[in-house]
């Protein structure tokens, strides 16, 4: 970045195409652009195409037979049309019907438009029913690259911005798996303020990628890592070995329901003697298999690295995903572990944001976890990629010195087993809880994204002379919540994250992550 | 009662007194309602329903009788960079909302309390648990206190 000339300021209303790699530059000029020719189909047309040619090949005599009373059955209609000398009227209809389908596909193509301008990303669609959405640049959550394993063999990708809140997501299905890559850079770097222009480096590779033949570069387009060597490392900071990730899944909870499930349907079944019982536990056999395969499958191909822009998780084999999320945009992060996990040191890190991708992630749930399993380095790692800046303590360790406000000994009536390890620590941009024997977790809230906090107290706490905290996130799986803490402790975290909620979000810069960087 | 939940330095404001009859009407109703339902069942000589419908109706009762308490110890704070809420008496809770982050601010007005000439404020964050309802306001200083959070809330904009 360092060879790019200075250029005068107001640099986010005055784009420089010069110094943007071609292919993306033309979608990012302000203009407006379509879609992938082949969106249409890949995005259904496909499906109807396959439905209505079962339809035909089962009901073509019926539907035959509705049409053309006349018609004698046993013959074959090609031969009835031959015959009877309908040929013309045949294809007329036959070239209306694809004239249709092919003039609504087109349409709907044509009419289906987008622009990136330095503000938004906006986007219009619809024949009949128009809609146009906007997405502010700043307020960008995440941009995910879905390829689903049909449009991924066409060397098609869909891109996803999300934005708060529910089903606000803007989908632009599809674009070149390529333009993909391109437009997702290019519109981060609009949306972080940076005053440098994109890295020239990325060019002379896309050249020499061209000058190979289509079917080379749709292989590689499909056998490529999930992450654009030029953009990240392209080695993943984590890697979850086979075994790990199959053993991650043997013990874990919905084994445990499994096995229950399995050895109360036998205990049952040995009692009374109803072997046709196991007929009503196949469906719930299926779907525990469908689960193993699905989370197996997704997190098979697991992938995290940093960027300049913020966070890259990719996931999948058939079908893959791979989203990134810039900084400032998670809200808490979970570092936990189960007692089952607990022999062989796992952990498991999700995240709560503010956006949800329609995309599931591992294990069909939705991308909240973003380290299905790792060890206690691997979580570190990961933690740290996604709250630049946070090094994630020893929370494991019990101790006066362990650097957490724990609970005092009468809090053993409400925490019997996890009152010695449950407690807060403070930092000048993060809170800490920490929680749980059983399953123990670690919960950091960025002081910046924090929305309000609050102090509970029921009878039963009061009798104890305890009270409840509550830091307010947005939804996700994660509650950041710590129960039983001594009152006078909870009421001054409460002040103190109450004062510090105000004056961290004012100093925080991160919906514009790269403004703060020199001109280079 | 050093165990009870109190904050230092904070003078709280009160909501209006007459917020007691908007509650005590809506409580009134129900139980009302309820002792119906019980008498319903007493004659239909059904025991059990009724015995649960009069658990309730004596619950509902006592939320009667403490309800002046409850609306007195409703209080708010306009500090300088947030709003600071507290209710309730057996579950008590404090939030603190920082201005900056308050994404709308909802007026609503229930019957009797628009005889009453009152209005209730619902401030909306990003985070769905926060929840904070301010009851009892005068329906002008409601719209006069919407309008002033929603400017601070303008001037302290933060992402989210």
């Amino acid at each position: 970045m360092s060879d790019v000339p200075p250029f005068p300021a107001e640099p986010a209303s005055s784009p420089v195409p010069a110094f943007v790699p071609a292919r993306a530059a033309a979608l990012t000029d302000g203009e407006w652009h379509r879609l992938h020719p082949a969106s249409p189909l890949l995005r259904g047309g496909f499906a109807l195409i396959a439905v209505l040619g079962a339809v035909v090949a089962n009901l073509r005599e019926r539907l035959i037979s509705i049409f053309i009373p006349r018609f004698d059955e046993g013959g074959d209609p090609i031969d009835y049309v031959i015959d009877n000398g309908f040929v013309i009227q045949a294809l007329l209809v036959l070239l209306v019907l694809l004239v249709v389908f092919i003039g609504g596909f087109y349409l709907s193509w044509r009419m289906h438009t987008f622009r990136i301008t330095d503000e938004v990303v906006e986007e219009r669609s619809g024949i009949l029913f128009r809609t146009n959405r906007k997405a502010r640049l700043d307020r960008i959550q995440g941009i995910n690259i879905v390829r689903p394993f049909f449009a991924r063999l066409f060397g098609a990708a869909r891109l996803e911005i999300n934005q708060a809140g529910h089903n606000g997501n803007l989908r632009l299905a599809y674009l070149g798996s390529s333009a993909a890559d391109d437009l997702r850079r290019d519109i981060l770097r609009l949306a972080s303020g940076t005053h440098s222009a994109s890295s020239p480096a990325a060019q002379p590779d896309a050249v020499a990628l061209g000058a190979q033949g289509l079917l080379d570069r749709r292989v590689g387009e499909l056998l490529a890592p999930e992450l654009d060597p030029h953009l990240a490392p392209p080695e993943s900071v984590v890697k979850i070995h086979l075994g790990r990730l199959v053993g991650s899944m043997v013990f874990s909870e919905s084994t445990l329901i499994l096995v229950l499930l399995l050895i109360g349907g036998g205990i049952w079944i040995a009692t009374t003697g109803k072997f046709f019982a196991l007929f009503f536990a196949l469906p719930s056999i299926f779907g525990f298999v469908s689960f193993y395969a699905r989370r197996f499958t997704k997190s098979l191909r697991y992938t995290i690295a940093g960027t300049p822009d913020g966070v890259r998780v990719g996931y999948g084999l058939f079908s893959t995903s791979n989203e990134t999320l810039p900084p400032g945009r998670i809200h808490s992060v979970q570092v936990r572990q189960s007692l089952l996990w607990r022999p062989a040191g796992w952990w498991e890190v999700r995240v709560n944001v503010a956006s949800h991708s329609s995309n599931k992630g591992a294990d069909g749930r939705a991308n909240t976890t973003i380290l299905p399993v790792g060890n206690f380095d691997d979580a570190a790692r990961v933690v740290a990629l996604v709250l630049p800046g946070f090094e994630l303590p020893n929370f494991v360790n019990v101790g006066p010195e362990d650097g957490f406000t724990n609970s005092p000994r009468r809090a053993a009536w409400l925490r019997p087993f996890s009152w010695r390890r449950n407690g807060f620590a403070t930092a000048p941009d993060w809170l800490l809880l920490r929680r749980g024997a059983i399953w123990r977790q670690l919960v950091v809230v960025p002081q910046p994204r924090l929305q309000s906090v609050a102090v509970a107290q029921g009878p039963v706490l009061r009798l104890l002379g305890l009270a409840d905290v509550h830091l307010h996130t947005v939804s996700g799986p994660i509650r950041a919540e710590l129960g039983a803490l001594d009152v006078d402790v909870a009421t001054g975290f409460f002040a103190l994250v109450a004062q510090n909620a105000v004056s961290s979000a004012q100093r925080d810069t991160s919906h514009r992550w790269r403004s703060g960087e020199a001109p280079a | 009662m050093s165990n009870r939940l109190e904050l230092a330095d904070v003078t709280w404001r009160r909501v209006s007194p007459k917020l007691v009859w908007v509650e005590l009407t809506a409580t009134a109703i129900v139980l009302l309602i309820s002792i119906a339902v019980g008498v319903g069942f007493w004659w239909l000589q059904a025991w059990v329903p009724m015995a649960i419908v009069a658990v309730f109706a004596i619950g509902t009762l006592v939320n009667l009788v403490i309800t002046p308490r409850r609306v007195r110890s409703i209080g708010y704070q306009l500090r300088d960079d947030d709003l600071l809420f507290r209710r309730g008496i057996m579950w008590q809770r404090f939030v603190a909302v920082p201005y900056g982050r308050m994404q709308l601010i909802d007026i609503n007005r229930g019957p009797v309390a628009r005889l009453l000439g009152q209005s209730e404020l619902k401030f909306v964050t990003a985070a769905a648990a926060a929840g904070v309802t301010l009851p009892g306001l005068l329906a002008a200083d409601a719209d006069e206190l919407r309008d002033r959070l929603v400017s601070l809330a303008e001037s302290r904009r933060a992402g989210l």
